[in-house]
């Protein structure tokens, strides 16, 4: 199939940036969408043009390197899918793209549709974690955690650090992201110790990042990749009012 | 030379013990003096430069991801081996000993491998204090699964994304370091040399992504935990970043290459479908668990899968293999995909491939079951081949995954180099020929938890921290030596690109270096690899600077090294005249088509001295001693 795109083009944080039109020829549908840009970028470098950068690794949906804004999607049009894991076969002969990078006020542009997520870190440096030393823990099978509770702290602990939901947010908000981490320790009995302390460092991490607060548009959680549930952001904030109450 | 692996003597179970006792600690008052340099931030890296910022070194970690969080560890789906026998099915340490060092085809050290063992139920139990939601079982309790190479349960896992869980935990736990000052983080930072000042590694060279600046940074210790090198195939299962540039430059220093071409090929993964892709995906080989592998009896029946009744069907892993059945070793179920795919049996577009039918556990179990194990790896494969693996069989083909070879290194984890420390899947030492699955997370972790703090403690204890200031001029010379390389790659300005070299690379590489080698393909390989490498130097062409983010110049760089290290592969696949494990000599196989040990003539670890581009590397022999472990011809019969 053949494609038209416009794609973001910026050389460097301080450039502003405009789209540029380019054309995909002879794209397979077997195609993932970052292989028919790599396609596109052997073209380009042939021509002794620059290559689109974009931010991919494991290719495989995990890693959470990835992701782009396509035709105001991020990640594309396919629900639960990153970037690397959309295949062509799902787009139609002729169409046109709009592929842009994740845009927020905590998400600088680097280069073309590579973003800065550095916030992310931050947010879980101060605090998304158990502070637990290496060794000296005890037997695994001392700490009983029920079924119920063990797997819904792994849907939480799913969360790949992409960064969809925040480009998702009318208000660049990191609430899905710091909620998955939130409560994924939270629903562990190991978790629970440092439960409040966590919580309101993270929040306030979050702010001080520059990501705006949850108004209840749920764009997040129908972008993202891993289906993380907005119900993890109702468990933010009732870990947050709980910590307040309670003066931890 | 003969290396010594200084390994302690004494009876195996005891060896570690003897070791953590007789070695030598640092001062907690001197320890934040010491700086520590970790390259990468896998399960080895992450969970390394955590420990030792807890014990309070002070530590340089680099990652060229834009985040800790990203390092390939992740993609790790099956689990995480541990010798808790929780299953009560007869488990212990001196199985999973055993079991490994057959699975290695018994080219590995014994004592390096008892001691994973051993270490192996602390990680579990690390791993469940830092919250990784392990599966756990209607009471609780830990659960487990079983794994291709071993006949007990012992298998722990996140759904089907431990490795993520294992890393976001070492992630976590490194976080928390960088919080507390003791570690700071290098994203977006490529390591490009070693640098080395009388003797000793003191530092490394790299090259900052996003500003194309090359600095040194100096430390009184260095640890490599940069990953494998499968990528020299081209289309692997691995993280299309991933690469041998860190450990090929440290072996351009003199750090030695043991056993480069003991190379694994991944049984189960989506097969090819173009030219155009960029990576392979594997299935995670826990679906052998409940899945069974198949081929038509008949040559090229193009009936769909379930137009093919059970009679028609030939079970060929159950056949060959009865007391493993589909559960057998990885190169063994390899090679014997490959030799039904030749015979003409295969499966799917071009024949390369087999099925692997879930169907009579779906039929036996339920769907539910099926989807609770297996959800993500069904959909996974739905995305990429637009199939359901519900209603049809899967199709799958092996594809290059892990290096067992890599980074020579004592018992200590120590290079030939002094101070230089290499972790997880860029050393060589605990995997021999190959690798059981569930095996490589339990590496990574044993050497960065468990292993590292105490023996990194052991060499610092005799330096003075902060000898070698970054303005000596070996960092000057190794700043300069990087830039020219730099400014070599940008001004050839020749027809194609370095995906297109690299390409041409993995093809011949898995053509005569891959799952079957001969005398034949292997001279023919070191013939054209450095034809390739000529071409390359005189027509890739690099578009943009290097004073910017440039991601051509960072993938010309990393092939130009695989250019050169599949010689050094291809080289120590010659040389090893003996089919072991994965590397699989067709000269030397059993009548039944059997990889054929020599272990009179090829009991060593080979470990290789760079000699110069274009020159023939020298070997250095580490004996294998097996005072333990008897050595048997390794059967899944």
């Amino acid at each position: 199939m053949n494609l038209t795109l416009y794609v973001w083009r910026q050389k460097s944080s301080k450039d502003p940036g405009r789209l540029v039109q380019y054309e995909a020829k002879d794209i397979s549908s077997d195609m993932s969408f970052l292989e028919m840009l790599d396609v596109v970028n052997e073209g380009l470098i042939v021509k002794g043009e620059e290559p689109i950068a974009f931010d991919s690794d494991c290719r495989e949906g995990i890693c959470g390197m990835c992701g782009q804004v396509v035709n105001g999607v991020p990640h594309g049009p396919r629900k639960k899918t990153t970037l690397c894991q959309l295949h062509m076969r799902h787009f139609k002969d002729n169409d046109t793209l709009y592929i842009e990078p994740f845009r927020a006020k905590a998400f600088p542009v680097i280069k073309d549709l590579i973003v800065d997520r550095g916030a992310f870190d931050k947010i879980i440096q101060s605090g998304g974690y158990i502070s637990v030393h290496t060794g000296g823990v005890p037997d695994g099978n001392t700490l009983l955690i029920p079924k119920h509770d063990a797997d819904i702290a792994m849907d939480a602990a799913e969360c790949i650090g992409c960064g969809a939901c925040v480009a998702a947010c009318p208000n660049g908000s990191a609430m899905l992201f710091t909620a998955a981490k939130v409560s994924h320790l939270a629903m562990l009995p190991q978790g629970k110790i440092e439960a409040a302390r966590r919580v309101c460092a993270m929040t306030e991490e979050m702010l001080a990042q520059g990501f705006g607060n949850c108004s209840n548009h749920y764009e997040c959680e129908a972008v993202c990749p891993k289906g993380i549930k907005v119900k993890f952001i109702a468990k933010l904030n009732r870990e947050f009012i709980k910590a307040q109450m309670t003066g931890s | 030379m003969i290396l010594d692996g200084k390994i302690p003597s004494g009876p195996l179970h005891e060896k570690w013990d003897k070791r953590l006792a007789e070695m030598k600690l640092v001062n907690p008052a001197n320890k934040r003096k010491h700086r520590i340099i970790v390259i990468g931030t896998g399960l080895a890296g992450a969970s390394a430069a955590a420990s030792l910022g807890e014990l309070g070194y002070t530590v340089d970690v680099f990652c060229f991801q834009d985040s800790p969080r990203r390092a390939h560890s992740i993609s790790a789906q099956g689990g995480i081996n541990a010798a808790k026998n929780y299953p009560n099915d007869g488990d212990s340490i001196e199985r999973l000993f055993y079991d490994t060092i057959k699975g290695g085809d018994f080219r590995s050290r014994e004592a390096n491998v008892y001691r994973l063992a051993q270490l192996s139920a602390n990680i579990i139990d690390q791993c469940v204090a830092q919250g990784v939601p392990f599966a756990r079982d209607y009471a609780g309790y830990l659960t487990t699964r079983s794994f291709g190479g071993a006949q007990v349960s012992r298998t722990f896992y996140a759904r089907g994304q431990t490795g993520q869980q294992l890393l976001l935990g070492a992630y976590g736990a490194l976080s928390r370091q960088i919080r507390a000052g003791t570690v700071t983080l290098h994203p977006r930072t490529e390591m490009l040399d070693l640098v080395i000042v009388d003797g000793h590694a003191k530092g490394i060279t790299v090259r900052d992504l996003v500003s194309g600046r090359i600095d040194s940074y100096a430390a009184d210790a260095v640890c490599l935990a940069s990953g494998g090198y499968a990528n020299v195939f081209f289309l692997t299962t691995n993280s299309v970043m991933s690469g041998v540039t860190a450990t090929y430059r440290a072996y351009k220093k003199g750090a030695f290459f043991a056993n480069p071409c003991f190379t694994q090929i991944h049984p189960t993964c989506i097969p090819v479908t173009g030219e155009h892709q960029a990576k392979l995906t594997l299935m995670s080989e826990s679906l052998r668990n409940d899945g069974r592998v198949w081929v038509p009896k008949i040559k090229g029946d193009k009936r769909p899968a379930n137009d093919i009744p059970e009679s028609e069907r030939d079970y060929y892993l159950e056949r060959k293999y009865p007391a493993f059945g589909n559960l057998a070793a990885r190169d063994v179920t390899s090679r014997a995909t490959k030799e039904v795919c030749d015979e003409g049996r295969g499966v799917g577009p071009g024949g390369r491939g087999v099925y692997l039918d879930l169907g009579g556990a779906i039929g036996r179990l339920g769907e539910n079951t099926i989807r609770e194990r297996y959800g993500n790896l069904f959909e996974m494969y739905e995305r990429i081949t637009a199939e359901d693996a519900y209603q049809q069989p899967m199709r799958i083909y092996p594809a290059p995954h892990y290096a067992m070879g890599g980074l020579w290194v004592d018992y200590n984890l120590e290079s030939n180099v002094r101070g230089l420390f290499v972790l997880g899947e860029a050393n060589f030492s605990d995997h021999g020929a190959n690798r059981l699955g569930a095996s490589a997370l339990m590496q990574g972790l044993a050497d960065g938890y468990f292993i590292i703090p105490y023996t990194i403690a052991n060499y610092l204890a005799d330096t003075k921290p902060g000898v070698v200031a970054p303005d000596a001029p070996e960092f000057k010379k190794s700043c300069e030596e990087v830039e020219a390389f730099t400014k070599r790659l940008l001004a050839i300005k020749g027809k194609k690109t370095a995906h297109e070299f690299h390409r041409e690379l993995g093809k011949l590489m898995w053509n005569n270096v891959g799952m079957s080698r001969s005398e034949a393909s292997l001279k023919e390989a070191l013939k054209r690899i450095p034809e390739i490498r000529a071409e390359f130097w005189k027509n890739v062409t690099v578009p943009g600077s290097g004073r910017e983010l440039n991601q051509e110049l960072e993938k010309a760089g990393r092939v130009a090294d695989f250019l050169e290290f599949a010689e050094l592969l291809t080289h120590d696949a010659l040389q090893r005249d003996e089919s072991c494990g994965a590397h699989f000599r067709v000269e030397h196989q059993t009548a039944e088509g059997e990889a054929l040990r020599d272990d009179k003539h090829f009991s060593y670890v080979s470990a290789w001295e760079h000699k110069g581009v274009d020159k023939e590397p020298e070997l250095h022999k580490e004996p294998l001693v097996f005072e333990h472990a008897h050595l048997a011809v390794r059967s899944y019969k």
